[in-house]
């Protein structure tokens, strides 16, 4: 499900990198499937709820500004990722939320669980096609 | 728990680890099969199952561990747990005498790791033409790890040890290191252990980062070997020798769980409550307690798992396992000698292998058959092994009582 953005000024047709993240013509943000019974948060489909088995779903955009409660560092990865890298968990508002920290050198001087962060964007490239990716991540908020 | 119920463990083995380039995964499996039968004082003959594990190989591996050892007709049950299989099959033969479908069985558990690199990330994308197209279950146009966080094992429990000194404080880099140095320590008096050097903080902390804050000696270690295990039920062990009964080893609780949901438990697997509630089990159930365990095997894939296993096997206070190890409670002249095998991190993680391994070093404890690393007196212990996904075998073992008189 690409999503084109037909208002911005170049032409080019751009893709978000995964399809829970909604480009939204300058609005970005990630939306998950709630359960409608428990509101347990889920990204990809479920056939029913892990935490209460209901079988009703409705999207629910995510909060943008989060606290970072796990991360790592990663120097060592499969061939074809830059490295290093830091991986995340961001608590934003409730919603436990998996992406990267970026925007900041990745180095444990400049990270640490409880920090402030928001939702941002970046290129991924562009195709053959002439299509752009995004992809998200998550900046220092300060 | 009556007699019938009752079920030991009749003989052990694991391999050495680490490099075997002349053994395939049949060879290793069956070399620990062949000397668990003689430990235990019995053949293929008198086995009533077969439980086997073998997760990075061709599948089927009971039936070629059949024909390499023996070849009766009995039921084989083929498992896969991630990183508790071997703990799962060890379970499966207990649950197969439990049931009364018979007296003896044997589980093994074999992995061929040695240079296997990285695990966990699969998911590279490769095509001639450069299209972004969406696939999969997240819609993805290219690969997600190492864009979107990352779920090789290195970054995923280093997140899951990080996360704990932010709830907890009191946890930094060089706790983690220190963790590890013990391990290492431990290993020099274990001849089976892949690697068995002592390392020193400076060494550790200094070595090639991996996943901040784990370096390279803080990871488990792949390698090969295989361990296998006999049980048997405690009504059949009392028509054996003397010898037998004496030796044998008391399964006083065999545990296995998953995770349940919690918020959070998708986006990072929680390792967590599934080990505590498998923990709370394996207590109630043996009628034991965290200050009864004279050592404990834990799972310490990284070091950073190590911690956070202090506190869910209730070694500690909840939130108190920096200060349980700056006690120095789990060295192995502390209170609870935690890994004195070395761990994975020295000893070596063969997947499968794993969870019948740290049956092994306890039994062996228990036994008073484990030489210059014995931990003296020892009576009662545990082994504890997690699977990423997630499942928790966590089984407590306790000297033989029979046997004794003689």
């Amino acid at each position: 499900m690409s999503i084109t953005d037909t208002t911005h000024e170049s032409s080019t047709e751009r893709v978000p990198h995964v399809d829970y993240l909604v480009l939204d013509n300058g609005d970005p943000h990630l939306v998950a499937h709630e359960c409608t019974s428990c509101g347990a948060r889920f990204f990809d489909r479920r056939n029913a709820c892990a935490a209460c088995f209901a079988t009703e779903f409705r999207t629910v955009a995510i909060d943008t500004d989060g606290t970072v409660t796990a991360f790592t560092i990663v120097a060592f990865a499969a061939p074809g990722i830059p490295v290093p890298f830091v991986a995340a968990v961001v608590d934003c508002d409730g919603t436990s939320v998996k992406g990267n920290i970026i925007n900041v050198e990745p180095d444990p001087a400049n990270i640490s669980t409880g920090m402030e962060v928001r939702l941002a964007t970046y290129s991924l490239g562009t195709d053959d096609n002439g299509v752009e990716a995004i992809g998200y991540g998550f900046e220092p908020a300060r | 728990m009556t007699a019938a119920d009752e079920v030991f463990i009749l003989g052990i083995n694991m391999t050495k680890f680490g490099k075997h380039f002349d053994k395939d995964v049949v060879d290793l499996g069956a070399e620990a099969m062949m000397a668990a039968l003689a430990d235990g004082g019995v053949s293929m003959a008198d086995m009533g199952i077969l439980a086997a594990g073998n997760l990075m190989g061709s599948g089927g591996i009971g039936q070629q561990l059949q024909k390499q050892v023996g070849q009766t007709g009995i039921p084989v049950y083929n498992v896969s747990n991630a990183c508790a299989t071997g703990a799962t099959a060890l379970r499966t033969a207990i649950m197969a005498i439990k049931a009364g479908e018979c007296d003896m069985g044997i589980a093994v558990g074999v992995e061929k790791l040695a240079g296997a690199g990285l695990l966990g990330s699969s998911d590279a994308k490769q095509s001639d033409k450069h299209e972004w197209e969406p696939s999969g279950r997240l819609g993805a146009v290219t690969g997600v790890d190492g864009r979107i966080g990352s779920a090789t094992m290195p970054a995923l429990f280093a997140q899951i040890g990080v996360e704990y000194g932010h709830k907890y404080g009191g946890v930094d880099a060089e706790l983690f290191a220190r963790i590890s140095e013990k391990n290492h320590s431990h290993s020099t008096l274990n001849p089976l252990a892949a690697y068995t050097k002592a390392m020193s903080l400076e060494q550790i902390m200094g070595d090639m980062m991996i996943a901040y804050p784990n370096t390279r000696p803080m990871c488990s270690a792949n390698c090969d070997g295989a361990a296998a295990a006999v049980v048997v039920s405690g009504s059949k062990l009392r028509t054996m020798s003397l010898e037998q009964q004496r030796r044998a080893v008391k399964v006083s609780a065999s545990v296995l769980t998953s995770d349940p949901y919690e918020e959070a438990c998708q986006v990072l697997p929680n390792v967590n409550t599934l080990t505590r509630n498998a923990a709370t089990q394996a207590y109630e159930t043996a009628g034991v307690g965290p200050s009864d365990l004279d050592l404990v095997e834990l799972h310490d894939c990284f070091a950073t798992a190590e911690l956070v296993h202090y506190d869910n096997l209730m070694l500690c206070e909840e939130g108190g396992a920096a200060d349980f190890f700056n006690s120095g409670a789990p060295w192995r002249t502390g209170s609870t000698p935690v890994n004195v095998s070395g761990g994975l991190q020295s000893k070596g993680h063969p997947i499968s292998a794993t969870g019948i391994a740290n049956i092994w070093e306890v039994c062996h404890h228990l036994r008073g058959e484990a030489g210059d690393r014995q931990i003296d007196g020892a009576k009662v212990g545990l082994a504890h092994v997690i699977g990423l996904g997630s499942a928790c075998g966590v089984h407590v073992l306790e000297k033989s009582a029979l046997g004794s008189a003689a």
